[in-house]
């Protein structure tokens, strides 16, 4: 007779090994160049994402039944250093609760729509492989970063995420757009991730462990309280906070989300309109305890969320493609929801998520065929579908939309400003510094000149080296 | 002291250099490249030889089965211990990979003969725990890779100058020591070991290398961190706390230094140099902090960033032997014909800033966090140059393997010798990444057995 504790171990051992099993599967094949065909991609992805998925679902499943609020998943000490005075641990644990299952089947029901999609819009495309790996980085990335039971493993998950998201920014990457976009959002990405690395630091030395239950209290989600000071909570709190903004592109790091829809559709709709950006917003509510011990923090956050709604509802306006518009519309709807965290509302905050996750899939895998829809519409109205007038523009000044416009149009002058005053300043002290560096090894040389500066490759003539 | 079931120790010296001796009679580079081959691959199995021999002792320290040296001289010139153990079969592994990877368009550039005597002068100096022996040694491994850049017709004067530098140091330092004067001669010691660091500004001889040595002699001259060894051998035992704890901020001014740097580079080689430097300069940091966490944490990244650096400047030679110097300026598009070099880039790159399920994680969560116990807010620095790194490796493979539609001749595709050293790095950083408590429990000893070494040292050298 299996007893409930082995069947919650034995369903999340499911849920957490069937991407893990994914991810093997297809980063060995292409490391040892064995080509997959299409249908078994598509075939090992269904499966992986079905066993998860329903795995996920018995979980859920028996939990209603037995009451239980919280299941930790333990996988004991990954990394353990015994010592008495430095001990080190890396605590492999993931917890299915509240907050984790739904967030879960969430990431598995809207991975399993884009695998299905995407097997099919791929089809015959050239990086039909690459975009599967890259997608089952993801899914694990997602898994892990939902499940996490502390916030290393939280970490390892969200790395996974960021990397995945990246490249498949860059997807098309035999043009030089969709690089230069994706190499943006890993700067951004880099720089939220550093936040959130020195916040986990941060909180080990605190509290002395990066177990969520043990930083944010006894309690089951969202009823945690943590004893951390208020000044400590309000440090650690801005560094996640920083964390966050980058991850769901909250001001001021929105800039990133219209250049990530230089990537396919699919990859589009989980990554910017569904699960990635709503990661920001996850990790806030994971550790929302942290957020009551600090007023101060709560009121940032909802801050950030007003800002980040304000600005994507003024963006999405005036955009001229589709893709860019229901990414501008995403970000309202984060911005929303993180100041519902700020403010308390848990709850809602996950039911919207959830819906508004849900919403955006099917917005975004209907994209292509948008100007499809309309005229589907327009048919079965039988004329143009009408031009609802502004309410209230009548009375705002012309000036003023003239410069609510242009500020919507340039996207706020975001990467404009981060550009100017951060990434302009940065690259030119370290140019000049190599200049300085090359003046100095010539000097040193005599007056031989240094080869790297009129570097040539030999594109054309690859011949030469045979 | 115990002793290992066979004299490996010699062995993985000795082999070497009767393949420089036989390889140096050999014309046809075909062949030399077939026996440097063969001598690396044996002097690679007595280097993971002596390592379980060693792993099977359970003990610190032990030396060679019929140690010939000890009876010559009376003394163990050859020594394994718990730090330099897996230094030897990683420096044995880096030579064998390299080789293995030098295509045809390169042999009549590399000398196998040339790589084979560094290879054994590198092993004896990492085999080493005495100071007139390892300087010596370590003077001496400058010589094959003078001769080169000189043999090259460059100009080898900023070379010349900094190493010369370095090996005066060295010596006068190691003679001021032994004459009681410890201050004065460890800091000569100590900038020495900076020096052959790398460590800003006394840097700039490690990008002329780059450029005018070839990739692999100036990737195997730097990869295995002979300088951090020789902090733990020469300085390590006679500098306070308090001076290693602030070398330590040197490094990690270095650290970041170098991070920036690399951003900005406009040529593949230079951008290897500062990205190996950013990251050598980490390791610098956590050795010289002497706590337990930092100096386990600086020995892991040791490994696996000579392991995955080396395999990333290792893909980086394979894609120049294919097309020249890469300029980092423009777009090149290689990925789809080297989609395997292309991975692997992005592996071991990544692995060298410790991506979670690789090789350096781990290493490098525990480096951060010493760094932190010790200087809890200057500490997050790590944090940034890895940042850093991480923005340059991906914006190299960004500019390298994609941006463009490039269009060739003939196939580019990784070769099957290639492909083995590709599959063998892969298995190693995702291995040691999925499995990481063995390498950290066995370096967290070595490290705790070097702390308590220094405290013993330091006690009998107290009045």
């Amino acid at each position: 007779m299996i007893t409930s504790d082995q069947a919650f171990n034995m369903l999340g051992m499911c849920v957490v090994a069937s991407p893990a099993f994914l991810l093997a599967i297809f980063s060995l094949t292409s490391l040892f160049d064995w080509r997959l065909s299409e249908r078994s991609m598509a075939r090992y992805t269904q499966f992986s994402v079905l066993l998860g998925l329903f795995a996920a679902l018995a979980i859920l499943v028996l939990m209603l039944a037995t009451g239980r609020r919280q299941v930790p998943l333990e996988f004991g000490n990954w990394v353990v250093i015994p010592d008495h005075e430095e001990a080190f641990h890396f605590h492999l644990k993931f917890v299915f609760d509240r907050l984790s299952v739904p967030f879960t089947i969430l990431s598995f029901v809207l991975c399993g729509t884009i695998g299905a999609f995407t097997s099919r819009y791929l089809h015959r495309e050239p990086g039909y492989n690459r975009f599967f790996v890259l997608y089952a980085f993801f899914l694990l990335g997602m898994i892990v970063s939902s499940l996490a039971g502390t916030i290393e493993t939280l970490f390892f998950g969200w790395e996974f995420v960021g990397l995945s998201s990246a490249l498949l920014v860059a997807f098309f990457h035999e043009r030089p757009n969709p690089v230069r976009n994706g190499q943006r959002v890993w700067v951004i990405y880099r720089i939220a991730d550093a936040a959130f690395l020195v916040a986990a630091l941060a909180l080990h030395h605190q509290t002395g462990a990066g177990d969520f239950s043990e930083l944010m209290g006894d309690g089951d989600w969202p009823l945690g309280k943590t004893d951390i000071s208020e000044s400590s909570a309000l440090f650690v709190g801005l560094l996640l906070l920083l964390a966050a903004a980058g991850k769901s592109a909250l001001v001021p790091f929105s800039g990133w989300l219209p250049r990530a829809m230089e990537g396919p559709t699919p990859s589009s709709a989980i990554f910017y309109g569904a699960l990635s950006v709503h990661l920001g917003a996850f990790l806030l509510l994971r550790v929302s305890p942290l957020l009551e011990a600090s007023i101060v923090l709560s009121a940032c956050v909802v801050i950030v969320g007003l800002t980040s709604a304000v600005f994507g509802a003024l963006a999405s306006r005036v955009q001229t493609d589709i893709k860019s518009a229901l990414a501008f519309a995403s970000l309202t709807q984060v911005g929303i929801i993180v100041a519902e965290i700020g403010l308390g509302l848990r709850y809602i905050a996950l039911i919207h998520i959830i819906g508004h996750a849900c919403l955006r899939t099917l917005q975004l895998l209907r994209a292509p065929t948008l100007l499809h829809d309309y005229h589907t519409l327009e048919n079965a109205i039988g004329s143009h579908l009408p031009h609802l007038s502004k309410p209230g523009s009548a009375w705002v000044q012309d000036s003023v939309k003239a410069w609510v416009y242009r500020f919507s149009m340039e996207r706020g002058f975001l990467d404009e400003t981060l550009h100017q005053f951060i990434v302009r300043p940065f690259v030119r002290v370290f140019r000049w510094c190599n200049s300085a560096e090359q003046r100095w090894t010539e000097f040193l040389s005599g007056d031989e000149k240094n080869v790297s500066g009129d570097v040539k490759t030999q594109s054309d003539s690859l011949e030469e080296f045979v | 002291m115990s002793e290992l079931h066979f004299p490996w120790l010699e062995l993985s010296v000795l082999i070497p250099i009767i393949g420089a001796i036989l390889v140096a009679t050999i014309k046809d580079s075909t062949v030399a490249r077939r026996v440097c081959l063969f001598a690396c691959s044996l002097t690679l199995v007595c280097a993971v030889g002596e390592w379980l021999d060693f792993a099977m002792l359970g003990t610190f320290e032990a030396h060679d089965h019929w140690d010939v040296l000890e009876f010559m001289f009376h003394s163990d010139v050859f020594v394994i211990d718990e730090l330099n153990a897996p230094l030897l079969s990683l420096s044995a592994l880096l030579y064998l990979l390299t080789v293995l990877s030098t295509l045809r368009t390169k042999m009549n550039r590399f000398s196998f003969a040339s790589t084979l005597v560094s290879e054994a002068i590198l092993l004896a100096t990492l085999s080493c725990r005495q100071p007139w022996v390892i300087i010596a040694l370590m003077v001496a491994a400058v010589v094959p890779v003078w001769l080169e850049i000189h043999s090259r017709g460059r100009c080898t004067r900023v070379f010349t100058l900094h190493l010369g530098l370095f090996a005066l140091l060295l010596l006068t330092g190691q003679l001021l020591v032994q004459s009681g004067q410890v201050m004065v001669g460890g800091s000569m010691l100590t900038l020495a070991v900076l020096l052959r660091s790398g460590i800003v500004p006394l840097h700039c001889w490690m990008t002329d290398l780059f450029e005018k040595a070839t990739f692999g002699t100036a990737l195997l001259f730097v990869a295995p961190m002979t300088g951090a060894y020789a902090v733990m051998r020469l300085v390590l035992p006679i500098a306070p706390d308090w001076a290693l704890q602030s070398i330590a901020i040197v490094s990690l001014v270095t650290a970041v230094y170098a991070g920036g740097m690399a951003i900005v580079q406009t040529e593949a080689r230079r951008f290897f140099c500062y990205l190996f430097l950013s990251h050598s300069s980490l390791v610098l940091v956590g050795l010289e902090l002497v706590t337990p966490i930092a100096l386990t944490g600086a020995l892991c990244v040791w490994l696996s960033v000579g392991l995955s650096l080396a395999g990333f400047g290792l893909t980086l030679r394979c894609v120049e032997s294919r097309t020249g110097r890469i300029s980092l300026t423009k777009y090149h598009g290689f990925y789809e014909h080297m989609p395997t070099l292309g991975s692997l880039f992005l592996l071991t790159g990544l692995a060298s800033i410790g991506f979670p399920g690789t090789v350096g994680f781990i290493g490098t969560e525990l480096l951060i966090e010493g760094v932190v116990g010790v200087y809890p807010l200057v500490g997050f620095t790590v944090v940034f140059a890895a940042a850093l790194n991480g923005i340059a490796i991906l914006q190299a493979y960004f500019r390298i393997f994609t941006g463009t539609q490039h269009t060739a001749s003939f196939s580019l595709r990784v070769r099957p010798a290639e492909k083995i050293a590709v599959l063998i790095l892969a298995a190693l950083i995702v291995g040691g990444g999925i499995y990481p408590q063995w390498g950290v429990a066995s370096r967290y000893h070595a490290a705790t057995q070097l702390i308590e070494m220094r405290a013993a040292d330091a006690e009998t050298k107290s009045p």
